[in-house]
């Protein structure tokens, strides 16, 4: 049965590009779907670029604990949570793709929008947050506090856009509220079992939690594209505030009063500012893409 | 006839189910050139997609053109995966989903029951919330000692 699966592989004809997925589909049908009226496009791919880059920047952190994880369980678990949400940004960043046009329909074996997005951009052409885009040093406690906060504020944030304009925002919405839910939960389950646990995991839940609290902020910021799609983060602000309250509550963790982090005069990720992180991030995810632009195997 | 050899298309990370029994089957169009299947990824980022999309063809291969669409729109859900495809998940020794969740997603902090699918036990432990595929938990029954995997309600 399985040999199946390698068959396909084997007896395709069609090299694949090394460094993406090479795929001759398309990701979705709806990544072509007509802009809705009274939504200007340019608005539309710039926050689908938004969303979809949380996902890409935060699956390579996640994908980081690969062979590094404390247990091969935790292992599969931040691997299958990257994994939901390459999928996320893989949708995004076609829909952004189509939307901004095709820039390399010259060539031959044209990249796909989602893989000219996710290689080809630089620094400050990404529009991510910074919570995303830190190292959290392979320090288990730092992976779960930030997944802890992304989490519960991207579950609100997709649980309002299952009602978007655009239908595929809205399909991505949709199903990412499923599996967003277990990302949470994940995280939620290890908050609690460290920061209720020794002494010492109390310690360290804690300080993550401290370090990661600071680029909590910059969620609840509304861009001016959010503001012209109609679309406010900072909505989700009591929502995301009273579930991590219930959380830290029982984990017996404080809500930490730290300064707000990684935005400049109100300007951050989602103006294309980053910290330094995100280079460090770009340099692993695009330098063989880059150094070997459309090599197949 | 289509629809046929359609049925023999099975899911390459759990094959003990057709394409049909897990519900990802949208939509089978017979046009003057061939065929076009509709499927539905069960997750974002499933790699067993392309697989899928690859083995639809060459099922269908002889009845012309064969195109494989994606869509998103409407989520695929646990709730779709047929009633002979829940018997034959449990026969393989994987517990099969209960109902999806809907609405506003609460905060579990405890987690749900789950009957060991050899025994019976009605409860057992989760050891991982994810398991060797994106769509199924790692648990053990602490009756029969059996670890084995519970495909995730979504």
């Amino acid at each position: 049965m399985n040999d199946s699966v390698y068959d396909s592989l084997a007896e395709s004809s069609d090299p694949r590009w090394a460094f993406g997925t090479g795929f001759a589909d398309d990701v979705a049908a709806e990544i072509t779907a007509p802009v809705p009226d009274g939504v200007d496009p340019a608005d539309l791919a710039a926050y689908c670029l938004m969303l979809g880059d949380d996902a890409l920047i935060l699956q390579h952190r996640l994908s980081e604990w690969v062979a590094n994880a404390p247990e091969l369980e935790e292992e599969v678990a931040l691997a299958n949570i990257a994994l939901d949400l390459l999928g996320q940004a893989r949708v995004l960043l076609a829909r952004a793709g189509h939307l901004t046009g095709g820039v390399d329909g010259g060539s031959a074996r044209s990249t796909a929008g989602d893989d000219r997005l996710a290689y080809f951009r630089d620094q400050a052409e990404f529009r991510n947050v910074a919570l995303v885009e830190q190292s959290d040093d392979l320090d288990f406690a730092r992976c779960v506090a930030r997944l802890l906060l992304f989490a519960t504020w991207r579950l609100a944030m997709l649980q309002r856009l299952a009602g978007f304009a655009d239908p595929v925002v809205a399909a991505v919405a949709a199903k990412g509220v499923k599996e967003v839910a277990y990302h949470r939960d994940y995280a939620v389950r290890w908050t609690l079992r460290l920061g209720d646990g020794t002494a010492e995991s109390h310690r360290r839940m804690q300080a993550a939690l401290d370090w990661a609290w600071t680029y909590l902020e910059e969620l609840f910021g509304t861009s001016d594209v959010e503001r012209r799609l109609g679309v406010d983060p900072a909505e989700t602000r009591a929502e995301v505030a009273g579930i991590l309250d219930q959380v830290l509550t029982r984990a017996t963790l404080t809500r930490p009063d730290t300064r707000p982090s990684g935005t400049v005069g109100g300007r951050g990720g989602r103006q294309g500012l980053h910290t330094e992180a995100l280079g460090h991030v770009l340099d692993v995810l695009q330098g063989l893409a880059r150094r070997h632009e459309g090599a197949t195997w | 006839m289509v629809r046929e050899a359609l049925a023999r298309v099975v899911d390459p990370e759990l094959p003990m189910l057709t394409l049909d029994d897990l519900g990802v089957i949208r939509s089978v169009e017979e046009t003057p050139e061939g065929v076009t299947v509709t499927i539905t990824p069960t997750y974002s980022g499933c790699p067993a997609l392309q697989v899928m999309r690859d083995d639809i063809r060459a099922a269908l291969a002889g009845y012309g053109t064969v195109e494989v669409r994606t869509v998103l729109s409407p989520a695929w859900s646990t709730d779709w995966i047929s009633e002979a495809g829940r018997r034959k998940l449990a026969e393989a020794g994987i517990a099969p989903p209960g109902s999806a969740p809907r609405g506003p997603i609460p905060l579990l902090l405890t987690t749900p029951r789950v009957r060991c699918p050899r025994c019976g036990e009605p409860v057992t432990e989760e050891l991982s919330r994810f398991g060797p595929t994106a769509c199924t938990a790692l648990r053990r029954c602490p009756a029969c000692r059996e670890p084995f995997e519970h495909m995730k309600e979504i």
